[in-house]
């Protein structure tokens, strides 16, 4: 009945079958040991695994602060752009990652491999490109599940609607470095901030920078966000109203055209930039991207270095504009007095050399009036002989020679306003004689910037008062609602009598009226100026055109109006275009005189203030009352 | 002297504890199917519904196995074992492909998978070889049986499922220490070999290089994720340590709420139970296993012939081998091999094999030994 059940094969059978409950036993006491280390003695550690997995800390961007013109005209905002981080925590296969995204997005390994290793935590996600286009971004998007640890973030991105207008004003921004990081005033940023890098993006970072936040948020295995709490709100920048107006700074942007050179136009009365241009220039809005090194190398090696900013980074010889300090220096120094003349021949002998006047055949018997009106340069050598290089160079500092102007630019240079100390210090030679008179007409070894001429030009308007010149004159505060006024601040004076001052402002109205400066002629308004070629080579011969053009002069014109009361200052410099009184001369016209056009318009009520109210946003308008 | 008797039986006070054992791991893989699957997209049935009918169809299965002579379910061993391979065959050729593996034969709105039922069948028909005469010597006890096993293994590793060929092994395994292998010290030996592998496992896998490791993997497992370089037990290892003492709470899983967790409400169900109920839950889980499994051993001691005999030793066998490969695997102690956890995970296939096999356990006690010394 019971087949093949044997009783040995029965017994044997229970026997094993205890064997087997004990093989039981013993393997579900291990898998609850196993689970009691997991569990219990590890809870604690795999607890804290568990929160770190489903939760990060997410920074909140602030919003940068906008920059407005003097009217309120938008010059920089912010508009959403797409941005790709990786979480490193999510990432189980770098290379393999790393291979993915540059086939996706076209980019370079390396480059990516250098992005993941920047500085910060494993909890720190690194951006890897921003601007993506959208394309890009739903590329990736489509592709997450292949991508661990990828994520695309909608964040701001700094937009200047102008381009390339005011660029070298505005400066552009860009990811904070691992070297600025280090530094103590960028002590609240982290890797992947955005902070400005030049311009007044950089210089006035402080006050459109705000203040990040964060938020912690829950997040799926995807990356996806489930749940979110914001710890810290992120504190937007602070907007800066600018004083330039931004259709004066275009118009002198569109007279430069494609010469390189600089146009500063300044309010002698408190130091306002009403203009600063500077050509060639850049756009910011590339500059603000992440740039690949060979793109970067193309701007840095661009022969006409468009990122520097002429009007206070380009150094040149003031040439004859600077017989206006000049002269102003041999009057007050007692030189010379008014009437007192120099006969001009043509040429001036000193020692065995002779110094050439521009006018070959001379200007006869000058004074100071008609030395500046026809800008006689043997006057001038004259002069600055008597008066020795230290006396030139102590007036020359008055006016703000030979130090940066105080400008909050970065990089400002501050040219070159010689002396004997000077030359003992820098070239450990003492001074020769025969070079004073070289610096008596604004060649050898002075420099200037073109900010620093208009500065000069605007204290000789303003009868020797001098501001610092000044780019913001109002900061909306974002926290307060509160429009805060920037003061202009005075920069010292320059100690020459207003009979002085007279006296030169009518020998700079002749200029143009009948001097040099014609071509500066308005029908409109009263102009006074000087022109200036700083001459580039030293030997030249043969008619200005059949120079190589990088050899040609540069020409200058420094100018100021009305007369009467003056209102607007301004500098003009045009590399290599020969005379100032024909390159130089009509550009500052055509400035001064769509000045005064604009403000007809916009000054209504005859108020020259620069509040700005009239074309200001309205929930700014009760503040500017401040 | 022993003196046998058969008994044909009704329903007794330990068929109620054992089918409430049951009931009890059924619901709670309901209950963790539904935590795991409860924010999934709206739209399709939800998991756990799901799961509920295929209980359903599993306690037909039940009943139909517990109530069917289990001798002429014997008999039908080796037709049943032919259809197994012609359907292994035809997956192969026509079955549905997920993550990277044909397992299924679509029916239908519902797919299932052959190499659950082989599982059973196999039990069913080494049981019923053994029985069948006396088999003596190495070739009949060892060899032939083998050469039972092998086309099924064979098919099943094809397709790939490393998981079902494991347990295929195991099956067989269990049938020789119970009566192959004569001697009891090779018995012992096979025993504790067998169940002691998968811990000595890690050490033998752990001296091993990575692109050793992921060569044999993707020799025997091609679903195995080079890339993925242990995320999933890892995230698993996460899920069950996070638990703690007293877990989560039902819903409360970080881990599987969130997705870090893979295949939560498949082979991965014990991880996402053991993170919302921690310690205390697993063991409670643990018990119930252990409770079940050596009832179904008493089954086996007492069975009437060496037929029902085997038949309990080779379905508790191979519970008892998905429960502790499943268990293991999602605590980090051996590979991942896909394997469910028998009862609790959400499958059709796994469920109703499971209810069928223990169905027929119960018709092995029905007809049970009555001992009188």
């Amino acid at each position: 009945m019971l087949g093949s059940y044997s009783e040995a094969e029965y017994g044997d059978f229970q026997r094993r079958l205890i064997i087997l409950r004990a093989g039981l036993l013993l393997v579900v006491a291990l898998l609850g040991l196993r689970l009691w280390h997991l569990q219990i003695k590890e809870g604690a550690y795999y607890r804290d695994l568990s929160e770190n997995n489903r939760t990060r800390q997410v920074l909140m961007e602030p919003a940068r602060g906008l920059i407005y013109d003097r009217h309120g005209v938008l010059l920089a905002n912010n508009v959403p752009s797409f941005s790709l981080y990786v979480a490193l925590e999510e990432v189980k296969d770098r290379e393999a990652l790393i291979q993915k995204l540059s086939n996706l997005l076209e980019l370079d390994p390396a480059f990516i491999r250098k992005k993941l290793g920047g500085k910060g935590g494993k909890l720190v996600p690194r951006k890897i490109k921003d601007r993506l286009t959208l394309r890009d971004a739903v590329l990736i998007e489509s592709h997450r599940l292949d991508l661990p640890g990828v994520m695309i973030q909608v964040e701001s991105q700094r937009n200047y609607p102008g381009g390339v207008t005011a660029s070298h004003l505005l400066g552009y921004v860009g990811e904070v470095s691992a070297e600025q990081l280090e530094k103590p005033e960028f002590s609240d940023l982290h890797q992947g901030s955005i902070v400005g890098q030049y311009g007044i993006e950089k210089s006035f970072d402080r006050y459109v920078r705000g203040k990040a936040g964060y938020k912690r948020v829950e997040v799926d295995a995807h990356g996806h966000e489930k749940k979110s709490v914001v710890v810290e709100k992120p504190q937007p920048g602070n907007d800066l109203y600018l004083t330039i107006d931004v259709r004066l700074q275009k118009l002198a942007e569109d007279l430069l055209g494609r010469e390189s050179g600089a146009i500063v136009a300044l309010d002698p009365n408190n130091g306002d930039v009403l203009a600063m241009a500077s050509r060639p220039a850049f756009d910011p809005n590339v500059l603000s991207r992440e740039l690949t090194p060979r793109q970067w190398a193309e701007i840095v090696q661009d022969e006409g270095r468009p990122l520097n900013n002429r009007a206070s980074q380009g150094q040149y010889p003031p040439g004859s504009t600077f017989k206006v300090p000049m002269a102003i220096a041999a009057l007050e120094s007692k030189t010379v007095s008014p009437s007192s003349t120099v006969f001009c021949n043509g040429g001036y002998q000193f020692g065995n050399r002779t110094f050439r006047d521009w006018k070959a055949t001379g200007h006869g018997a000058v004074n100071v009036h008609s030395a500046l009106v026809h800008s006689c340069d043997v006057y001038f050598y004259t002069i600055g002989q008597r008066m020795g290089i230290d006396l030139m160079a102590q007036f020359g500092k008055q006016f703000g020679l030979g130090q940066s102007t105080g400008i909050n630019l970065p990089s400002e240079r501050s040219g070159i306003m010689p002396s004997t100390e000077w030359k003992k210090k820098v070239k450990k030679e003492p001074w020769l004689p025969g070079e004073t008179i070289s610096v008596a007409i604004g060649q050898g070894y002075v420099t200037v910037t073109p900010l620093q001429m208009a500065n000069l030009i605007a204290t000789v308007a303003n009868d020797g008062v001098q501001y610092r010149p000044r780019l913001v004159w109002a900061v909306m505060d974002r926290s307060t609602g509160n429009l805060v006024e920037l003061p202009a601040v005075p920069q010292g004076r320059v100690n020459a009598k207003p009979e002085t001052f007279r006296l030169i402002k009518e020998a700079l109205a002749d200029v143009v009226k009948v001097g040099t400066a014609t071509r500066a002629k308005s029908s409109m308004v009263t102009i006074g100026g000087k022109t200036g070629t700083a001459q580039v080579a030293a030997l030249r011969t043969g008619p200005e055109e059949s120079i190589p053009k990088k050899f040609r002069d540069h020409a200058w014109f420094v100018a100021f109006a009305p007369i009467e009361s003056p209102k607007i200052a301004v500098a003009v410099l045009v590399e290599h275009m020969g005379h100032g009184g024909s390159a130089a001369a009509p550009l500052a016209k055509e400035v001064i005189e769509a000045y005064f056009k604009l403000n007809d318009e916009s000054s209504i009520g005859g108020s020259e203030a620069p509040t700005g109210s009239s074309t200001a946003p309205s929930s700014q308008a009760g503040a500017a009352s401040l | 002297m022993i003196e046998r008797m058969a008994e044909g039986r009704g329903f007794d006070t330990f068929d109620l504890r054992y089918v409430g054992l049951i009931l009890a791991i059924l619901g709670i893989g309901v209950l963790s199917i539904h935590s795991a699957t409860h924010n999934q997209e709206a739209g399709a049935a939800p998991y756990y519904l799901k799961q509920l009918a295929w209980i359903g169809i599993g306690a037909v299965a039940f009943v139909i196995l517990w109530a069917w002579d289990y001798h002429a379910i014997a008999r039908l061993a080796y037709p049943a074992y032919a259809l197994v391979l012609l359907l292994l065959v035809f997956v192969l050729f026509e079955g549905r492909t997920s993550k990277g593996a044909q397992r299924w034969i679509a029916l239908g709105p519902f797919s299932f998978q052959p190499s659950e039922f082989a599982k059973l069948v196999l039990v069913v028909v080494l049981a019923h070889y053994y029985s069948k005469a006396p088999r003596v010597g190495w070739l009949q006890r060892v060899i032939v049986p083998g050469l039972l096993v092998l086309p099924g293994l064979l098919l099943i590793l094809k397709q790939p499922d490393l998981g079902s060929g494991l347990s295929f092994v195991a099956v067989y395994a269990a049938m020789l220490l119970m009566v192959g292998v004569r001697s009891q010290t090779a018995g012992i030996v096979l025993l504790f070999s067998v169940m002691l592998f998968p811990f000595v496992w890690e050490g033998i896998w752990g001296a091993l290089h990575d692109y050793q490791r992921q060569r044999i993997m993707a020799f025997v497992d091609p679903n195995y994720d080079p890339s993925g370089k242990g995320y999933h037990a890892l995230q698993s290892r996460i899920a069950i340590g996070s638990g703690e003492l007293m877990g989560k709470g039902l819903f409360g899983g970080t881990q599987s709420q969130l997705k870090f967790l893979p295949e939560g409400h498949t082979d991965f169900i014990f991880a996402v139970y053991a993170e919302e109920w921690g310690f205390v839950g697993v063991l409670v889980l643990l018990a119930l296993f252990v409770s079940l499994i050596w009832m179904s051993l008493d089954i086996a001691s007492k069975a009437k012939d060496q037929l029902g005999a085997l038949l309990a030793v080779g379905i508790a066998s191979m519970l008892c081998f998905c429960i502790v490969v499943n268990i293991g695997m999602t605590a980090g102690m051996f590979p991942i091999v896909g394997i469910p956890l028998p009862l609790v995970s959400y499958g059709g296939s796994a469920t109703v094999m499971s209810l069928a096999s223990l169905g027929l356990l119960l018709n092995v006690k029905r007809k049970r030994l009555s001992l009188f010394y």
